[in-house]
């Protein structure tokens, strides 16, 4: 293991650099890439080593400049278009879901597009209903995209390195909450699969398996959980296409217990899919019913006293394993309140992981 | 300061008393910003917050026309829109501060005013999204027969989106009442005009394809937006159809939120400071005094005025409880028809 330690947000802009600098025909492109904040730091100076011809500004066109990437990508290119907030991709989703998810299917394998999205995702400090809507469900649900969210530096570097790679269109949903945390990174250009979970805890009484910003509030549960004497494993899921069955099944035979977290509503979400997927690879080892915890049936609100309990956190995490296990729920601990409000992120996650 | 002491140049000046009405107008806009700026950094306005200072103009003169049932749509930078056409302060600061007595009942915050007894019918940042709605607005009223205008607000980023070609064109097959109103700050983020429109066309220029009339002015001189307002919607009211204006203007903070941005380096000192010269209410300020429309008497009264409107709009937000829990889930779906609520 590499002894360097950096940050999720340098990791990704290594990757960057990294495929910059291997391939020539990658290239950046999104509002404000090439600019002084750099979409939160992630893209800063990488236009002073490669240029603006490669580290590309757009117009405020996402829906038009998908196209004309995807037009790039079928003439030799590899973009990756950054979108600062998951919900301005939106307005991309008709070339991302019915031409670029489509173009290697529907002419036969004739063609490919070779793009990849970032696209970020985020809570708190009243982001509200627009800016700060977790979607990767949406593009989970098309054939023909690959959707990943890595949670570990090591991850975000080498998983992005595979999604420039790749020959398929790979969405990549970064969590903004995520950018701070520091971990073990290799130097070198690297490439981690696409594919497939990772246990982040071993435990034998339940399963707590989450994605992106979610799996560090499973890996916080978890030491909630181990106070009242449950011990608790941690898969990080890593990605939805597939979501990992024979990962999952490995644990609940294990634990018997699944609670899955996902960044997004609970309903129709990757929490949904995970849970079908415990019980359909895993029925005869289930002891209890999943259960999924993930954002209530409403718009983000804004004012923070609403947000504070929009959003579940590692105790809504641990209190709901407890009850599964019939554990002692009044005993667990929440963390001590650091801000006013639960809308910035927990400074004791500062990793490394 | 500018050397602008009269407006002679201007063809049409309004009545003194409208213009000061509009220097009051701007001036109050002001005032409520710097008082947001002042006080962000005491962390209760947990939103993001665009500060519209040094783009008081445009909606001044604009709104200088408006009738209290005319409609206005607006997006990420909000603030001027909401206040010219008298929609409630308190309730503006009260929402920024996230409290149950907000104008969206703190679901919103500054990037989601409204103010539906002021005609201000919304405002959402996604770019360009308000036009289309603003234009299917206009379109019903058109339909309903309603003796009303429509008039959207949105910046010069906001033209790249394919909605507002969109909703250009379709407003120009029907030629609806509405007039587009394009604030071009020159910037979209921290983004230069040159990477993002072709060299030479200006965004008014845009309407002429579509059948929207469009013409450009200083967007800093109240007296200019109110001429060309005046005369557009003059135009619209009178069934010529939609027309498009575009105001040059200039932000001076940082895209979003209270600070200074030069250390950034996208946009240079002196480029800065030559706008900060063409400061809309300053420069009226000196034209109105210097033509004697303005006295120190009533400078007065209006700072003394509107500093006391603006704290006590500050002490009704930061003296409003917050929305009880419970109430995450109201609105989700609107209640059932016929059920108690
Ligand atoms: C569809 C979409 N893409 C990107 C953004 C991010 N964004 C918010 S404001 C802004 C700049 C818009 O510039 P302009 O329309 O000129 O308005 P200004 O901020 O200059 O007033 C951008 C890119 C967004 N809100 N919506
Ligand atoms: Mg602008």
């Amino acid at each position: 293991m590499s002894d360097r330690i950096i940050t999720f947000m340098e990791a990704l802009r290594e990757a960057q650099a990294s495929c910059l600098r291997e391939d020539p025909s990658v290239y950046l492109m999104g509002l404000g890439v090439p600019g002084p904040t750099g979409i939160f730091g992630t893209t800063k100076g990488l236009v002073d080593e490669f240029g603006d011809e490669r580290v590309r500004d757009m117009p405020s066109s996402e829906g038009g400049m998908t196209g004309v990437a995807l037009g790039t990508a079928i003439n030799g290119m590899r973009p990756v278009m950054v979108h600062m907030r998951v919900d301005f991709a939106v307005l991309s989703m008709e070339t991302i879901v019915n031409q670029a998810a489509k173009w290697h299917y529907m002419y036969g394998g004739k063609m490919t597009a070779p793009m990849a999205f970032r696209m970020i995702i985020g809570r708190g400090w009243g982001q509200g209903p627009q800016h700060s809507q977790s979607l990767q469900a949406w593009f989970a649900h098309i054939p023909g995209l690959k959707v990943v969210m890595p949670s570990t530096p090591r991850d975000a570097k080498g998983m992005l390195i595979a999604a420039i790679e790749d020959d398929a269109p790979v969405v990549v949903v970064e969590h903004r909450w995520l950018y701070g945390i520091k971990g073990h990174v290799p130097e070198e250009h690297y490439s981690e699969s696409l594919e497939g979970s990772r246990v982040m805890r071993e435990g034998k009484d339940v399963t707590l398996a989450g994605l992106s910003y979610m799996t560090l509030e499973c890996l916080r549960a978890a030491e909630m959980l181990e106070t009242i004497g449950i011990d608790a494993e941690v898969l990080d899921l890593r990605s939805l296409t597939p979501i990992d069955g024979p990962g999952i099944a490995r644990s609940v035979k294990k634990t018997g217990h699944f609670v899955v977290a996902d960044t997004a509503n609970s309903t129709f979400g990757a929490a949904a899919e995970a849970s079908a997927i415990a019980v359909e690879y895993a029925f005869d080892s289930l002891k209890k019913a999943p259960a999924r915890i993930g954002l209530p049936w409403t718009p983000t609100p804004t004012s923070p006293s609403l947000a504070d309990k929009f959003y579940p956190r590692a105790i809504d995490i641990a209190r709901e394993a407890a009850r599964m296990l019939g554990g002692d729920v009044d005993r667990l601990e929440d963390t001590p309140m650091v801000t006013p409000w639960h809308d910035v992120p927990d400074p004791t996650y500062t990793g490394p992981y | 300061m500018s050397n602008g002491v009269s407006n002679s140049n201007v063809a049409a000046i309004a009545d003194n008393d409208t213009r000061l009405s509009m220097y009051r107008c701007a001036l109050r806009i002001r005032m409520v910003e710097q008082e947001i700026v002042d006080r962000y950094s005491e962390q209760e306005m947990r939103c993001p917050t665009h500060i519209c200072i040094g783009q008081e103009g445009a909606p001044t003169g604009v709104s200088a026309h408006l009738k209290r049932d005319d409609a206005v749509f607006s997006a990420h930078r909000s603030h001027g829109h909401y206040l010219a056409k008298n929609a409630d302060l308190k309730e503006m600061i009260a929402e920024i501060y996230g409290r149950e007595t907000g104008c969206a009942r703190g679901k919103g915050g500054s990037q989601h005013l409204i103010d539906l007894d002021a005609g201000f019918m919304g405002s959402a940042p996604i770019l360009a999204s308000t036009i289309s709605v603003g234009v299917g607005y206009a379109w019903a009223a058109k339909q309903r027969g309603e003796d009303k205008i429509v008039v959207i607000y949105f910046g010069d980023g906001a033209t790249e989106e394919g909605a507002f070609h969109e909703a250009m064109n379709f407003a120009g097959v029907f030629k609806l009442p509405v007039l587009f109103v394009c604030e071009n700050n020159l910037y979209s983020v921290h983004s230069k005009m040159d990477i993002r429109q072709p060299e030479g066309r200006r965004v008014c220029d845009v309407g002429a394809a579509h059948g929207v009339a469009g013409s450009i002015g200083d967007g800093n001189n109240i007296d200019t937006v109110w001429e060309m307002a005046g005369k557009a919607i003059a135009e619209i009211r009178a069934g010529g159809g939609p027309q498009i204006l575009e105001f040059m203007t200039y932000r001076w903070k940082e895209h979003c939120g209270p600070n200074e941005d030069l250390n950034l380096n996208y946009r240079s000192q002196e480029e800065f400071d030559a706008w900060v010269e063409k400061d809309p209410v300053a420069v009226y300020e000196e034209c109105l005094r210097a033509e004697g429309v303005l006295s120190d008497e009533a400078l007065t009264t209006y700072r003394t005025e509107i500093a006391d409107e603006v704290s006590q709009a500050f002490d009704f937000a930061k003296n409003s409880p917050f929305p009880p829990t419970d109430q995450l889930f109201d609105f989700v779906y609107p209640a059932a028809k016929g059920a108690a609520k």
